[in-house]
């Protein structure tokens, strides 16, 4: 007889390693490259050298002839292929027909044109090269406010004001704020391009077997299911006819929160020349093509009484969409406006913003999300009213936060923040640092002439992506549990996790649910004819969301094995306990494998009760989570060069209860890595005529291991009562609350020179310039 | 990100080689230049030629008073000799600067002074080194110096069918202080600017000194006025301002979307105080 192991602890809140490390670490992971199949063939794509231009012909004549090439397709062969969709809709939104391949004119550097189709890929690269296209080559404008301005080169020459839409949302008495006001501070504050850059390129394996009627479409992507919904539409093909896999997939970061041309383009291909085809994307073709972040150009006012009540907020954005809307493109600056008030109690908000065409990759989704704009804008301007109040940043804050009291707490933008103690890692985090001790050592190098910089942001987000209505492809997500006969538990999570460590954390929501040894538990997920169906991996919604559903369907399986355990022991009073039903008269057990096994040989079953273990739930959130946090930067920059060095970063992060502090601590690092980078660092930056100039790593300035600081990182904890896990999200935290608290501290460090504020990146030559300027 | 196709030789003997490479082959040391310039198709050799495996290029050896290092030998190779770090420490020490882990391991003296980018890390050492370079061909052996090396972006003076063999550097003298500082590109890792000072005192005054610049300019070079202000200087901070000063004199500098020419400018002052300031520490 089978005998049960009782797990000696619970996993949930423990510093588990990641179970999916090994397989990454020793490089034996399946990427999509990875993959091998009889007769495939590899596809280039030939894109557009220019920004605009109209196509006056393409010869593909050369390169169909050229040994080893199989097939060559152009914007005419995939013309009924449907758009490249967009999943946002906002009043008025003007939406270009997005084809997947260039009809008779391109839109942004990158365009895709063709795809040559080749037996091997090196074959298919200089076949790609034989291609002529007869351009025309046409104005571009690659930048927000000038494609605003008067005379400025149409994108779509349909709408020469190059506006997609425009977008208003108001809350309280916005005028009536500003007129009482004693102070009103206004500054222009840009968050710019940014360029995602996961470790993994996009690429895709397209797979048809004619006999079946079946497409396999393998595609590094955080969305296999919505995937497969949009692909099907796209191709004309019954969804059930594809599936979608996601494998191994190395990183997203929203990059893969998304359906290309590629994707479409690809099953297109297959089904053509009914052998599987593979596409990998270059870093190169990452850089142009795979969809930018941020791309914020804003106006903000804030109205305050003198003692630093804030008392209401104005807002205009400017969002640089890009040549095309992405999936969600239109609708990331929105997420800007629902956020703006941050973790202040203001009532009295107005936000407008336009959507500009560029001739430039589509803006969308970037780690964060229209967030870390709105969070850098509110925490800046606290920090803007302070300095012109000559308030401390801290104490402002203070004064101005949600209190704990308030939750529930209506937000002027329309939400409902859940929970929230904002002071309590504020408080924190000055104690790490010694606040006063170290303002007192800033006064005294402040003596010494040199520049020394304490910033804070106080931040808060919007998590765990959502509640249907408020979400544009329904904002639920699903899990299956079932336990094999032999007493293995398999979970089937409709999450896509891609590097966020799930197959870990719900195993340890499983593993504790059951009593079982984690080992015994496998979390399978990304492949649509695995899982049910599923909304994917984005918005730090997995856990709070995903990890919900996991967790109701071990709630409904328990109690169907309580059910079998009773029928076993033959007595109605039961309990479930360490992967054991007990007797609670008798004392004897069953344990989950001797239930299993039972369960399906099915020799009896209980009364109304189906054979076999395996649950299903669909949990549909009542509202999104609010997770908050401190972080605070302490800086010296070098007066002779002008370059900024990380003395210290600490970060207090309330993300509600935590399921894994490992696995919570990597979050907040890889997000403030990329915060840092936003700050410091990187930036896309396109010439007048839309050529992306930081177009390859050797430009493009991702921060390495040796440019990061020591991060200290420590935990407030307050619960949520959204979802029985209390867990609110962290995947975006670290990004949203560091960029704000790096320029803060660095504004800081210059504010003896009169400086009041800075645009992203912050380098060195920029500030050199203001050291200069403040000598002459 | 595809090359085009080309043929490998790894050849078994030097000789082999300069046959293979008098008939139009290029060589191939670490890759760490070349195959990136063919992945983006900027190069596009017929035949490759692997240098890496002729045990006769990988070696340092101390001879007389040089040391002698192969053109194979990595950037790792020099960081870490303890021929180097005792005989020519300003060489070591530069060695560490360039990239990361992955490509000292891979990348080569020979490689990296042959392709000569202007922002390179070695050029600016072996310039304050007064190194020189053995360049061998198929018939012919020659020996330049590398301020006759060096002879513009990408540029050199190695003729069609030469290969390096090896480059010598000089035993430093006792109580000479050395040091090399660099302001690295925040994207690729290359110096925006690179500054490798020696200096030597005798009697209390600065009886040599010698910079070299990497970065700045077309192609890596020697800061001649900034030198000859600091000889017979005692070398105090408004000294080695002056000096520093001189760097950049007459001299075109690079601007690029990393740092504007003026701004390129500036900090060659501000490193080459810093590393006139870091070897006069360091000296006896
Ligand atoms: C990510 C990255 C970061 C880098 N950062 C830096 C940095 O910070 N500082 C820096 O200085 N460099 C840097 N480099 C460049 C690196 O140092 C290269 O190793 C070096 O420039 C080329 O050396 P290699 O041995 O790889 O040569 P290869 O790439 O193999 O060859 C380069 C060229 O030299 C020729 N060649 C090679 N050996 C010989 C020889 N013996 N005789 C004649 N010709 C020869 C080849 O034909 C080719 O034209 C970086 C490179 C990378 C990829």
């Amino acid at each position: 007889m089978a005998t049960t192991i009782t797990k000696p602890e619970t996993l949930v809140g423990k510093r588990i390693r990641r179970r999916e490390d090994p397989r990454l670490i020793t490089g034996t992971a399946t990427y999509v490259d990875d993959i091998k199949m009889p007769g495939m063939h590899y596809a280039t794509i030939v894109r557009s050298p220019h920004a605009a231009a109209r196509i006056r012909s393409i010869n593909t004549k050369k390169a169909a002839a050229h040994k080893g090439v199989i097939a060559v397709f152009t914007g005419k062969d995939t013309q009924k292929v449907g758009p490249v969709p967009c999943g946002a809709s906002l009043p008025g939104l003007r939406v270009p027909h997005h084809h997947i391949l260039a009809m008779d004119r391109v839109y942004f550097a990158g365009h895709p044109v063709a795809v040559v189709v080749a037996t091997d890929r090196y074959v298919a690269a200089d076949a790609a090269d034989l291609i002529e296209v007869d351009w025309d080559v046409l104005p571009a404008v690659a930048d927000p406010e000038k494609a605003l301005a008067k005379g400025a080169p149409a994108v779509h020459p349909e709408w020469p004001d190059n506006v997609a839409f425009n977008y208003h949302q108001e809350g309280g008495n916005v005028e009536k704020a500003f007129s009482e006001a004693d102070v009103v501070v206004k500054q222009r504050i840009t968050s710019q391009r940014l360029i995602p850059t996961a470790m993994e390129t996009r690429g895709v394996v397209a797979d048809w077997r004619p006999a079946d009627r079946q497409l396999n479409l393998y595609s590094s992507t955080q969305i296999p299911h919505l995937m497969r919904t949009l692909v099907a539409q796209m191709l004309g093909l019954e969804e059930n006819r594809l599936r979608v896999v996601a494998p191994e997939v190395g990183g997203g970061f929203g990059s893969k929160l998304n359906v290309y041309a590629e994707e479409a383009l690809m099953g297109f291909v297959a089904m053509k020349i009914q052998q599987p085809v593979k596409w990998i994307e270059s870093r190169r073709e990452n850089f142009l093509c795979t969809i930018h972040g941020r791309g914020h150009v804003d106006h903000y006012e804030v109205a305050a009484k003198r003692d630093g009540t804030i008392l209401g907020i104005k807002l205009h954005i400017i969002q640089d969409l890009g040549a095309y809307h992405q999936l969600l493109t239109p609708a990331i600056p929105t997420l800007s406006v629902l956020m703006m008030p941050g973790l202040y109690k203001t009532q009295n908000v107005r936000a407008d913003i336009v959507g500009v065409f560029t001739n430039c990759v589509p803006t969308d989704a970037y780690r964060g999300a229209g967030r870390p704009e709105a969070t850098h804008g509110i925490e800046r301007m606290v920090d803007v009213l302070a300095a012109e109040l000559k308030m401390d940043p801290a104490e402002i804050r203070l004064k101005n936060f949600v209190t704990k009291e308030q939750f529930p707490f209506p937000t002027a933008t329309g939400l409902t923040y859940d929970s929230g103690d904002y002071a309590a890692p504020l408080k924190k985090a000055l104690d790490i640092v010694d606040y006063q001790n170290l303002r007192n050592e800033q006064a005294q190098a402040r003596k010494q002439g040199k520049l020394m910089g304490i910033g804070m942001s106080t931040y808060g987000e919007i998590c765990a992506f959502g509640p249907s209505p408020a979400t544009p492809a329904g904002g639920w997500e699903s899990a299956t549990v079932k336990i094999d006969p032999t007493g293995k538990v398999t979970v089937m999570t409709g999450a896509s996790p891609h590097g966020q460590g799930e197959e870990t954390t719900f195993a340890q929501i499983a593993a504790d649910e059951l009593g079982v040894n984690i080992d015994d538990i496998l979390v399978l997920h990304g492949d649509t004819a695995v899982v049910q169906y599923g909304i994917g991996t984005f918005g730090s919604r997995s856990t709070a969301v995903g990890g919900t559903a996991v967790y109701f369907a071990l709630q409904d399986l328990k109690a169907k094995i309580k059910k079998f355990g009773a029928m076993l022991l033959g007595s109605d009073d039961v309990s479930f306990s360490g992967g054991q039903v007990i007797c609670n008269k008798t004392g004897k057990s069953k344990s989950i494998q001797e239930i299993a096994a039972a369960s399906y040989r099915a020799m009896k079953l209980p009364p109304n009760t189906e054979p076999g273990l395996i649950s299903t739930h669909f949990w549909e959130p009542p509202n999104f989570t609010f997770p908050f946090g401190a972080h605070i930067v302490v800086t010296d920059v070098d007066r002779d060069t002008g370059a900024v060095a990380v003395r210290r970063y600490v970060a207090v992060d309330d993300c509600g209860n935590i399921l894994n502090p490992l696995i919570v601590d990597g979050q907040i690092h890889g997000g403030v890595a990329q915060g840092l980078g936003q700050a410091l660092w990187e930036q896309a930056v396109y010439d007048d005529n839309g050529q992306l100039v930081t177009g390859e790593l050797m430009d493009y300035a991702v921060p390495k291991a040796h440019m990061m600081p020591r991060i200290e990182s420590d935990h407030t904890t307050t619960p949520t009562s959204v979802n029985p896990l209390g867990v609110k999200g962290v995947g975006e935290a670290g990004t949203i609350g560091c960029s704000p608290a790096v320029v803060n501290s660095v504004v800081d460090a210059l504010a003896p020179l009169g400086v009041k504020h800075l645009d992203m990146p912050m380098t060195p030559e920029t500030i050199w310039k203001l050291i200069a300027r403040s000598k002459s | 990100m595809i090359p085009q196709a080309f043929d490998y030789t790894a050849p078994k003997s030097l000789d082999e080689a300069l046959g293979l490479l008098a008939k139009g082959a290029k060589p191939l040391a670490g890759g760490m230049s070349l195959i990136p310039m063919m992945k983006l198709r900027l190069a596009a050799p017929d035949h490759l030629v692997d240098l890496r495996r002729l045990k006769d290029l990988n070696y340092i050896r101390e001879q007389g008073a040089a040391v002698h290092i192969g053109a194979t030998a990595t950037h790792y190779d020099v960081e870490n000799s303890a021929v180097v770090r005792g005989k020519c420490p300003l060489l070591a020490e530069t060695a560490a600067h360039i990239g990361d882990v992955q490509v000292r391991n891979m990348g080569t003296i020979g490689g990296s002074i042959a392709h000569n980018d202007p922002s390179a890390d070695y050029p600016a050492a072996l310039q304050a080194l007064e190194a020189k370079v053995v360049l061998k061909g198929a018939k012919s052996e020659r020996t330049v110096s590398v301020a006759d090396f060096f002879v513009d972006t990408f540029t050199t003076a190695l003729e069609p069918g030469e290969i390096i063999r090896e480059v010598i550097v000089p035993v430093e003298d006792s109580g000479t202080g050395t040091s090399y500082q660099k302001v690295a590109q925040p994207a690729s890792g290359f110096a925006i600017v690179g500054i490798a000072v020696r200096v030597r005192k005798s009697g209390g005054k600065i009886g040599m000194a010698r910079i070299g610049v990497t970065g700045l300019a077309n192609r890596s070079y020697r800061a001649a006025a900034a030198e000859k202000a600091l000889e017979g200087k005692a070398g105090s901070a408004t000294e080695i301002q002056n000096a520093a000063s001189l760097v950049a004199e007459r001299v075109d500098v690079n601007s690029d979307l990393h740092a504007s020419a003026d701004y390129r400018r500036h900090l060659a002052v501000v490193y080459a105080a810093r590393a006139l300031m870091a070897a006069l520490a360091r000296s006896a």
